[in-house]
């Protein structure tokens, strides 16, 4: 069997900058694993601008982005195996994984890294009425279709959620010749960026539908319209707001699940809010050794925060294994997310056993304006940071200093107060 | 005139009104900080914006591309017709340049991903 220090799973974003941070801590025996036949994970498909602010300074796209991390994978000679499918994860780190080159093989592991990202919603799990024709795609489907395939799914879109991926496709299927004639949205907001919203509707005339969602989708074998309505406060449909759109192809932006079904199999207990693991702040899963970063442990929208949490993970692997793989030292204090917090990564902090500075990763659960983040232990405030507005949309990330959480004996809270 | 502008800068996406004359911002308002009255400034005089799409290579497969510096918003739909029609064959390397001064806009036509 082959024998490694450091198994990641997943080639992306996350699973790069995991290996780089790995192997520049020292770590020499790394194997990447990833299902596709390059690396770069989802951002291959993401030809549109606005990666790299933070990471290099300057915009970039996503196959820039991507190819900027494999190249310093391959210029430190991690090994990548491609076309390569992990089919099972065992709680003692045997990985099972199924390829071309070498048919089903179990190779053993030390350490760890669970980075494959996250998947669309699917219409199955959307309960839209209607037929099902061909042309209901989600947003990322004909993403990769037009900009990897070269194929454009049709001429006439509706576009169902307006989460980022379905911005960009209005503009992208714009610019290849089709007509977008509205995005519908069953929010009273979009769950999108302001510069998406103008910069990808605005700029084209692409009618933005709030608080509307699809009640119907017409044709047997072909897609031929879809039928949209307006919704009251509790998102139930309004009767008579019914209008037809005529339409060769829908798509679905209505949100991203984490891909966790070799994380559950594996026994790795999953946060219900994220959707990914439960991890420390070392991103060290409730299983030892084995770590989880970017898309399948939550939700990114910036690529920047995933290479950056990722590399977190990537070091705090090469110290497990350092350590000799034995589990932390000390008892765990919680982080408890309240008022206004929908959740936190990490869930749990070992203060004992601190490598730095601690991230607080969350998310707020509405719109918040004039207010402040306020996290605690007990009744002592370690941050409180003044904000003129919170947004869903938008992941929020505060640095705790270690020198004061390694005095913390009680557990944290994290908190949205007006001010 | 007056023009309503979505500002772009943050989350808060005010809503800006522009009073404009002869093309010339006279006043901006709506804003809630500095950053807003430059947006309205730029989106007024000289809107641009980065083009991302791709081209399809003699070979087949698609290379994406992008104009390297923004070009005149106003010529997003012709510059994106020249660049659909360039010859590319492959391979492609990541920064390579595809086009000089596109449509004489200054900018150059390069591809985001290397291919084949």
């Amino acid at each position: 069997m082959r024998e490694f220090d450091l198994v990641i799973v997943g080639g992306g974003p996350a699973g790069m900058a995991a290996a780089v941070a790995a192997r520049t801590k020292g770590l020499e025996n790394i194997l990447i694993l990833e299902r596709d036949s390059e690396l770069g994970g989802i951002l291959n498909q993401c030809i549109h601008n606005g990666f790299g602010l933070h990471t290099f300074k300057e915009e970039l796209t996503g196959p820039e982005y991507a190819e900027r991390y494999a190249e310093q994978v391959e210029a430190m000679e991690i090994p990548v195996e491609t076309d390569t499918m992990v089919l099972d994860i065992s709680k003692d780190k045997t990985v099972t994984i199924l390829s071309r080159k070498r048919g089903v093989e179990q190779i053993q592991a030390k350490a760890v890294i669970l980075a494959m990202g996250c998947r669309e919603r699917p219409r199955g799990a959307l309960n839209i009425p209607g037929y099902r024709p061909q042309g209901v795609y989600t947003a990322g489907t004909a993403q990769k279709l037009v900009n990897c395939e070269g194929y454009v799914p049709g001429k006439e879109v509706v576009i169902l959620g307006s989460g980022d991926i379905g911005l960009i496709m209005a503009r992208r299927m714009t610019l290849e010749g089709a007509k977008v004639r509205a995005v519908v949205e069953l929010m009273p907001y979009s769950s999108g960026l302001k510069r998406n919203i103008v910069q990808c509707l605005d700029d084209y005339g692409i009618p933005l539908m709030l608080s509307h969602t699809v009640v119907d989708i017409k044709g047997k074998e072909k897609l031929e319209g879809v039928t949209v309505a307006a919704v009251d406060s509790t998102n139930t449909p309004i009767e008579g707001s019914e209008e037809y759109f005529p339409c060769d192809t829908l798509l679905l932006s209505c949100g991203l699940i984490p891909e966790n079904e070799l994380s559950r199999s594996c026994g790795v207990d999953i946060d219900p809010r994220t959707n990914g693991p439960l991890v420390d702040e070392g991103l060290e899963t409730s299983i030892d050794g084995v770590f989880a970063c970017g898309n399948v442990l939550h939700v990114h929208d910036l690529v920047d925060f995933v290479s950056e949490e990722s590399a977190r993970a990537g070091e705090s692997a090469v110290d497990y294994i350092r350590r000799g793989c034995t589990p932390d030292s000390t008892a765990a204090i919680k982080v408890i997310p309240q008022n206004g917090v929908r959740y936190t990564v990490p869930s749990q902090i070992h203060t004992a056993d601190l490598l730095g500075d601690v991230h607080i990763r969350f998310r707020v659960t509405g719109v918040f304006k004039d207010c402040a983040i306020v996290i605690k232990a007990g009744d002592t405030e370690l941050v409180r940071r003044k904000n003129r507005i919170l947004v869903p949309s938008e992941m929020l990330d505060i640095i705790i200093k270690e020198e004061k959480l390694a005095a913390v004996t009680e557990d944290i809270t994290v908190a949205i107060e007006e001010v | 005139m007056t023009k309503i502008l979505t500002c772009i800068n943050c989350p808060m996406g005010c809503e800006l009104t522009v009073e404009v004359e002869n093309g010339k911002v006279l006043s901006v308002s709506g804003n809630t900080c500095k950053r807003g009255e430059l947006y309205a400034e730029s989106e007024i005089t000289a809107p641009t914006r980065t083009i991302t799409t791709t081209v399809i290579s003699e070979q087949g497969r698609p290379v994406p591309v992008k104009t390297a510096q923004p070009i005149p918003k106003d010529k997003i739909f012709e510059c994106t017709a020249a660049i659909k029609a360039l010859k590319v064959s492959l391979p492609v390397k990541v920064g390579q340049v595809l086009a000089d001064d596109l449509l004489g806009t200054g900018s150059q036509v390069t591809a985001t991903k290397s291919v084949g």
